[in-house]
């Protein structure tokens, strides 16, 4: 088993202090965050994080127990690149006369399907949404012309299979949980369970 | 939720303009929740509570601590031989800080636990005003919860959060840190409402049968089945549902530390204590058993010696009521997940009832081996010098296994957990996981309080009877029962055995000195003796418990014995050792 890349969703309660109480199961283990990004939810009250690392599984599971232990978490998954629909956004500020003079630049812009943000005498910039491999190139693209600045925010994603959370959120709203409400996920490995 | 609204305790009257302090509903969540006893310090940020406390002295026991360390460990003492939750008061900034320990030692030993820490005013927050610490995140990583109340109109539910947080599922200490404005501040009232509910938390995973049953399979077919059990059967209030599943079963059972006592020590099927320091058998037979049921334990480092040689051999059946404890060290063939009050009696009526004697012999003929090389000597030495042993020994005969024994860190607490009888649950308490010297001494006092009627008895080493001796002036002042057992071998003993061991007998850095502790303790009021001969030893110990109140014995015991068995640091349990010739 590799190291590959995870990205971690957790549901929690948006108060407080969370998101230490979430970063330091990481740090605690010496663990790289990649990105994290934290965001609302189709729920009012309830919070997002998308955490991405570079683990083995086996650790990432662990991982997603310890948070899923914390008092305000209400759900933590973990999924590969390919069991996720995701983007990150990614801005790049270039000197509005090269962009002006340079129609190759312009083509360029175009092809890595970026869209103008703001366009000033002075600069200009320039987003692009997607993959890492796609911001980056642009990156590469963009250096000969003098890129100014160049930031990208943390992943977004979705998972492809997952239902509406508010689903969930009313089993964990009674005092009963019915089953769906606890995943166990060795119920649907019972040849995994006893081969070991 | 009608049931609960009519469980509400009624508001108390209105102070004159429109409600309470946010101090008063501190107290009242107190009462409320059934507290008695409260461990702690006052300071600047908390006056407005003292305050309001000074109001409620017929109602709730405040013991004043001499030091917030002091205030914690005495809480986890009460809560570990009551099964009740601790409460501690502390002003903010050292006040606060002194508490980690205590926090970081009640997380990894689950000790229900509720720290009530003052704030500076919410305004002050973040301008490095006076005693002004960031409490919520130095103890967020040792806290099962925690949370900052500015205004006072949150504090009685956050309060019920904390209880409930506190004393469900797997327990742990809890701190709710009040600004003081929020203590000060009149709100309208409308009495308390105990937590039932959180929708985030989960106190106990939902049983799945089907992993039941398949536990039970494996049980049935086993032919060298062996138990091992942590404090997950005390916290649990599972001791007799556990003893019915070993009893029909007929299983071996071995506890780790923290679950000692869950049954009593002289119960046929008890096989004794796991780990570095175990018993010989329970340790080799744990790599000799073919199905291993782990009960609510967590496959501590001193438990498993080295993971990779392990129970290799074994089907693992794990049943905790922590989730994230289950192949978090050791993977489980059968997880079974709950509560295991729930989850011990399904498993027993699914289970035949079986013998399996010659299992059993095994255990015996290592017992005996045990005996031959290692308890002989420590409890009937034939040298002239004291051992630890022979004053356990001693203490069991006089006190019949009746009594709770606090233990500190090092050889003394080994030896006494090696070695005491016990024949009531919740009876032995030790810092476990964190290891914290200093511990035993509050703790014993929090325990008194804890166990009003029952006889307390604190083994110390010398070194950490002088971590925390502050708290003599505890007992002075509140003369609660607890006999003092030091255990002194004028060593940092555990240090100096692997530096013996280990590191070439450099001795660097353990050779404690001590003040005349019997001298110290008059000085704080407390009668004592000092004895080093063994003509001395039954008496003295009568002394101690029969003394009225507080007695302090220091015995002076040998310098350089040490602890076996033992599994050296990165071995197999099944590579223990009895003398250290074998190292």
């Amino acid at each position: 088993m590799n190291k590959q890349e995870f990205t971690i969703t957790v549901y929690t309660e948006n108060h407080v202090g969370l998101l230490n109480r979430i970063a330091i199961i990481f740090s605690r283990r010496k663990i790289n965050i990649d990105s994290l990004n934290t965001s609302p939810t189709e729920v009012d009250s309830v919070h997002r994080f998308t955490i991405v690392i570079n683990e083995y599984e086996d650790v990432v599971r662990k991982l997603c127990r310890q948070i899923e232990k914390q008092v305000d978490v209400l759900k933590a998954y973990y999924n590969t690149e390919n069991e996720i629909v995701w983007q990150e956004l990614a801005l790049y500020k270039v000197p509005t006369d090269i962009i002006a003079s340079e129609v190759k630049v312009e083509r360029l812009l175009r092809e890595n399907g970026a869209h103008t943000v703001v366009i000033r005498k002075d600069y200009t910039v320039f987003a692009v949404a997607g993959h890492r491999e796609e911001t980056e190139a642009l990156i590469k693209v963009l250096e000969p012309y003098g890129l100014i600045e160049f930031v990208r925010t943390g992943r977004v994603g979705i998972i492809k299979g997952s239902n509406r959370f508010h689903e969930r959120l009313k089993e964990f709203e009674m005092k009963e949980p019915g089953e769906e409400a606890i995943e166990n996920e060795f119920l649907n490995e019972n040849e995994k369970v006893f081969s070991m | 939720m009608k049931a609960a609204a009519e469980k509400k305790t009624p508001a108390i009257s209105p102070s004159g303009d429109g409600g309470i302090s946010g101090s008063l509903a501190v107290l009242e969540a107190m009462i409320a929740e059934g507290v008695d006893t409260i461990f702690g310090y006052p300071g600047g940020a908390i006056m407005p509570i003292y305050d309001a406390l000074y109001d409620y002295n017929d109602k709730l026991k405040h013991i004043l601590v001499r030091h917030e360390q002091g205030a914690i460990h005495a809480a986890q003492g009460y809560a570990r031989s009551s099964g009740r939750t601790g409460v501690v008061f502390a002003t903010s900034g050292p006040g606060a800080t002194n508490l980690v320990t205590g926090l970081a030692d009640a997380m990894i030993d689950s000790t229900p636990v509720v720290c009530i820490t003052g704030q500076v005013f919410a305004h002050l927050l973040g301008t490095d005003a006076f005693q002004e610490t960031d409490v919520i995140n130095i103890t967020t990583p040792v806290t099962k919860w925690n949370y900052q109340v500015t205004d006072a109109n949150e504090i009685p539910h956050v309060l019920a959060k904390a209880f409930y947080i506190a004393n469900s599922g797997r327990p742990g200490p809890v701190l709710v840190d009040i600004s003081k404005n929020a203590q000060l501040q009149l709100f309208e009232y409308s009495g308390y409402e105990k937590c039932e509910h959180i929708r985030s938390y989960r106190p106990k995973p939902i049983v799945r049968k089907e992993y039941i049953e398949e536990a039970a399979k494996l049980i049935n077919a086993a032919e060298k089945p062996f138990v091992i059990f942590g404090q997950g059967v005390i916290l649990g209030k599972a001791e007799k549902e556990f003893t019915a599943f070993i009893e029909k079963a007929g299983i071996p059972a071995a506890w780790t530390i923290m679950g000692m006592s869950a049954i009593p020590t002289s119960h046929p099927l008890a096989m004794g204590m796991l780990g570095m320091h175990g018993n010989y058998g329970p340790n080799v037979l744990t790599n000799e058993c073919d199905v291993l049921i782990a009960i609510g334990m967590r496959f501590d480092d001193r438990v498993t010696g080295r993971l990779d040689k392990y129970a290799k051999q074994a089907k693992v059946i794990h049943l905790d009521i922590d989730p994230a404890e289950i192949d978090k060290n050791v993977k489980a063939d059968v997880p079974v997940w709950g509560d295991c009050k729930e989850t011990l009696p399904m498993l027993t009526g699914l289970i035949e009832q079986k013998v399996y004697p010659q299992w059993l012999q095994k255990f015996e003929q290592y017992r005996q081996k045990e005996e031959e090389k290692v308890i002989q000597d420590e409890l009937n030495p034939t040298g002239e010098i004291l051992t630890m042993g022979e004053v356990i020994k001693t203490l069991n005969e006089q006190t019949s296994g009746d009594a709770i024994i606090v233990t500190d860190v090092g050889q003394h607490q080994m030896v006494a957990c090696r070695y005491a009888k016990f024949n009531h649950s919740k009876s032995n308490i030790t810092s476990g996981g964190l290891g914290t010297m200093g511990y035993a001494l509050p703790a014993a006092i929090g325990a008194s309080y804890g166990a009003p009627d029952r006889t307390v008895v604190a083994i110390i080493g010398d070194g950490g009877f002088q971590m925390t001796i502050q708290e003599l002036g505890t007992i002075m002042q509140f003369k609660p029962n607890v006999k003092l057992l030091i255990l002194n071998n004028n060593f940092l003993g555990m240090v100096r055995q692997w530096q013996q061991l280990f590191h070439e007998k450099r001795y660097s850095f353990v050779d404690i000195q001590s003040p005349d502790f019997v001298q110290v303790a008059k000085g704080f009021g407390i009668p004592g003796k000092s004895i080093s001969e063994r003509k001395d030893l039954k008496e003295a110990i009568k002394e101690l418990l029969h003394s009225d109140g507080t007695f302090l014995l220091e015995v002076m015991v040998g310098k350089e014995n040490n602890v076996f068995p033992m599994v050296p640091q990165g071995r197999g349990v099944a590579e223990i050792v009895l003398s250290k010739e074998e190292i």
